[in-house]
């Protein structure tokens, strides 16, 4: 009844193609947009801005990218994390040693980098696959932290190995409020992920598909394997990379390598499970899901032990933490593979055809 | 009149949703505990919470808090990670009557993580014996506070005890020292400070990494058995202190010439090795043991009534529960120095205390009202120095308890303190921050 598609017509090929066909569907993302970019700072107080919603921005980028790379292109990586730490620490060395090329061209070019090592550590792909290679991409994992670690040059030669991130200016105006920062986060992560979904609507995005669903066959029909395994390791790196830097620049302000440890790897692994594989929206599903419910995790039992009196060892909640966290992937993986992207979509086909039932 | 049941249950939520709001007005000190109960650093994060917390009863209970104003406090869990870290800290920095007293990150990352954020909400940062050395230079770093001692100090504390061992700071020349250090921010901290003795003295010095969480240490220590050095450094922190001492008996590296830093010497660390643990010496800036007056007082008004913290009650007195405790005598009294200037009986701002933290001035007089004699060190503390002490004891661990064997040791500041200005002075460059002027401050 209400997202009927009923008397829009389509007279022109772009009209036809476009990424939102249902007057509905643009609306509402007209409509999303304008609360994010224009009702949320107005509204949101500091704390919701710098805590919650530019690190789920930025770790829905990351997810966007492992998406592009395991969803789409079915090649199984680990180093996620990897990429974020060489977009970040590269990111600092362009604004430290160029300062005079701008925050946006650093953030470009440490995610080039980024892509630049993606390449590299992809090769293996073109040999091995699943598993095999998410072996592979570990070692990546663990080598660029030990670069990192051991490479004085890219700290600067701090002593503790952190470095703390320059502020951004842009065009002479400073990004350092949180309201800035998270403004600068959402527009980037905005531009980045329609570039994103057009990409993989267009034939690079076929391409990759074909070699997820059955490479031989790929290779068989003229899919180039090398060029299309490697390009998908790069665009996928220069998300991480960028996603990266935006992590040290827009929200945390100094980074260790140690944050960019496996653990980090494996949860933007989870965003995309919990999300769905091989879907953009499933990348900002997941990335808000595992970066909201510890939170909403820790205020939940805060207030059950207040209303009850019973005081929670927090010991408890951190590791419920993790409990919900494991059943919920068993549970994706078993009963929806694709994902919360997918019963989005199931609810959206059912919301066509109501109230009827069929 | 379904109108008015609603709007009435609206209200009733409403109000039930808001007990805070009468605390608003009421005489409170909000601390932010902000701390870690999981994860392989769990030992000493839950026992220095539960100090600090027991020791905000105690005051609350003995004292009605300073001048009738009551501490209060809520934990958030940080997991010793960066990000959680500043996310908690966001999160409690505004609540309370005045914001948020001060913080104690309790992790060298998390620290600094949030200078720049403390800096700019007016929230001191206490690191008690860890954090950013150079923030001991307070003209740089107004809301930093690394007080009571730095890890440069200490290092310089510990390499003179060295030299008392060997005979004299001149027979260091040509000795081998080694620096098992965790691959953390924490762990890299002392790598400049040692090899700038190392140059003084004549020493060798080797840096070997342990990389976090420091489980595994086999490769480390053969290398070590091979070096065969004078002394091993042992630079760690939760679980790779038992694991290096279990290896080091492994490897057959004698266990007296391992030297922790103070956090690598509780109960927490050597318990779990066992035998191999007995020898070991480490640093201190407190003392552990229950015997102290206000360890008594925490039993006599907090243990007592049953409302510890500690599920333990045999953790009462270790290290990390009266370093705890130490954290809490600091806020509590750079609260009570605070209103002094600003208003006894008020609650303080984050501004107000950090003018309280940069006039803290403790001396044995004092120290004896607190009933913390030889519990602490005596502290001073000041516009330019935000250490305020840097002297350092060593006990070792005869297998059932930390026997103290040295008295106070002072850090040399002669090495040090040009080491933090300078590294201070790159940082405000950096930064574009103009260093104040301290003779100008009241």
């Amino acid at each position: 009844m209400l997202y009927r598609e009923a008397g829009q017509f389509k007279s022109t090929y772009a009209e036809d193609q476009q990424i939102f066909p249902i007057r509905q569907d643009r609306v509402a993302m007209v409509a999303l947009l304008a609360v994010a970019f224009v009702l949320v700072p107005l509204m949101a107080n500091q704390y919701w801005l710098s805590a919650i919603l530019t690190p789920l921005l930025i770790f829905a980028l990351a997810a966007l990218g492992l998406n592009i790379l395991t969803g789409y292109a079915g090649q199984l990586s680990l180093g996620t994390a990897a990429f974020m730490a060489v977009g970040a620490f590269m990111a600092y060395n362009f604004v430290l040693r160029m300062p005079w090329l701008g925050v946006i061209p650093s953030f470009v070019l440490a995610g080039l980098c980024a892509a630049a090592v993606g390449v590299v550590f992809g090769l293996p792909s073109l040999r091995i696959k699943g598993f095999y290679l998410a072996v592979a991409t570990l070692a990546c994992q663990f080598f660029v932290l030990w670069v990192i670690q051991r490479w004085g040059w890219i700290t600067n030669n701090s002593a503790s190995g952190v470095i703390t991130a320059q502020k951004m200016e842009i065009l002479g105006y400073a990004f350092d409020t949180p309201v800035t920062k998270y403004l600068l986060t959402l527009a980037l992560v905005a531009a980045m992920a329609l570039l994103a979904k057009n990409l993989m609507r267009s034939e690079t995005g076929r391409a990759f598909m074909a070699v997820r669903d059955m490479d031989v066959a790929a290779d068989v029909i003229g899919i180039r394997m090398m060029h299309t395994k490697l390009l998908a390791f790069a665009i996928s790196s220069f998300y991480c990379g960028v996603a990266g830097a935006m992590y040290a620049f827009c929200y945390l302000g100094t980074v260790e390598p140690e944050a960019f440890n496996l653990d980090l790897s494996f949860r933007v692994l989870f965003m995309i499970i919990i999300g769905g594989v091989g879907s953009i929206l499933g990348s900002f599903i997941g990335a808000a899901f595992i970066t909201l419910l510890p939170i909403l995790l820790s205020v939940l039992f805060a207030g059950i032990s207040h209303l009850l009196g019973v005081e929670i060892p927090h010991a408890v909640i951190s590791n419920l933490e993790l409990i919900i966290f494991g059943s919920l992937i068993v549970f994706f993986l078993i009963v929806e593979p694709h994902g919360l992207a997918r019963l989005w979509q199931i609810g959206k086909e059912k919301l066509r055809l109501w109230p009827f039932p069929h | 009149m379904k109108r008015s049941t609603i709007s009435l249950a609206c209200a009733a939520l409403a109000a039930a949703g808001f007990p805070g709001s009468a605390a608003a007005q009421a005489k409170e000190q909000f601390v932010p505990a902000n701390f870690y109960w999981v994860g392989p650093y769990a030992p000493g994060g839950s026992g220095i919470a539960g100090g600090m917390l027991d020791y905000f009863k105690m005051v609350n209970a003995r004292d009605g808090g300073v001048n009738g104003v009551k501490f209060t406090w809520e934990k958030c869990e940080t997991e010793y990670n960066n990000a959680r870290g500043v996310e908690c800290y966001e999160r409690s920095k505004k609540k309370g009557p005045t914001g948020a007293t001060l913080i104690h990150p309790l992790s060298t990352g998390i620290t600094y993580s949030l200078i720049e954020k403390g800096t700019q909400d007016k929230i001191p940062i206490v690191s008690v014996g860890y954090g950013r050395t150079d923030a001991a230079d307070g003209r740089v770093f107004p809301y930093v506070f690394p007080i009571i001692t730095t890890y440069w100090s200490q290092n310089t504390a510990k390499i003179k005890y060295m030299g008392q061992l060997a005979g004299g700071m001149d027979k260091l020349k040509g000795k081998k020292i080694v620096n098992l250090y965790h691959g953390s921010a924490y762990g890299k901290e002392t790598i400049p400070v040692l090899d700038a003795q190392a140059k003084i003295y004549g020493f060798q010095v080797t840096h070997i990494e342990v990389s976090h969480p420091g489980n595994e240490q086999q490769a480390q220590w053969l290398q070590i058995r091979q070096i065969k050095p004078d002394w091993v450094i042992l630079r760690g922190w939760g679980v790779m202190n038992p694991t290096a001492l279990k290896a080091a008996q492994r490897a057959g590296y004698p266990r007296e010439k391992i030297i922790g830093v103070w956090w690598s010497g509780a109960e927490e660390d050597v318990i779990p090795a066992g035998d191999a643990a007995k020898g070991y010496i480490a640093a201190g800036f407190n003392v552990s043991g229950s015997n102290y007056p206000v360890v008594q007082d925490i039993q006599k008004h907090v243990y007592a009534k049953g409302q510890g913290e500690m599920e333990d009650k045999s953790r009462v007195g270790s290290i990390y529960y009266n370093r705890g405790v130490v954290f809490g005598i600091l806020t509590v009294e750079s609260v009570r120095k605070a209103q002094e200037r600003y208003g006894k009986g008020q609650p303080m701002t984050g501004e107000q205390v950090r003018w309280g933290l940069e006039n803290l001035n403790m001396d044995d007089a004092y120290l004896k009202k607190l009933g913390a004699t030889g519990f602490m060190q005596k502290l001073k503390v000041s516009c330019a120095d935000h250490e305020g002490g840097g002297q350092v004891k060593f006990q070792q661990w005869d297998g059932k308890q930390w026997k103290v064997i040295t008295d106070w040791i002072s850090s040399d500041q002669t090495i040090v303190r040009p080491m933090i200005e300078a590294s201070a002075a790159q940082y405000a460059k950096e930064k574009g921050i103009t260093p104040r002027d301290c003779s100008k401050e009241k």
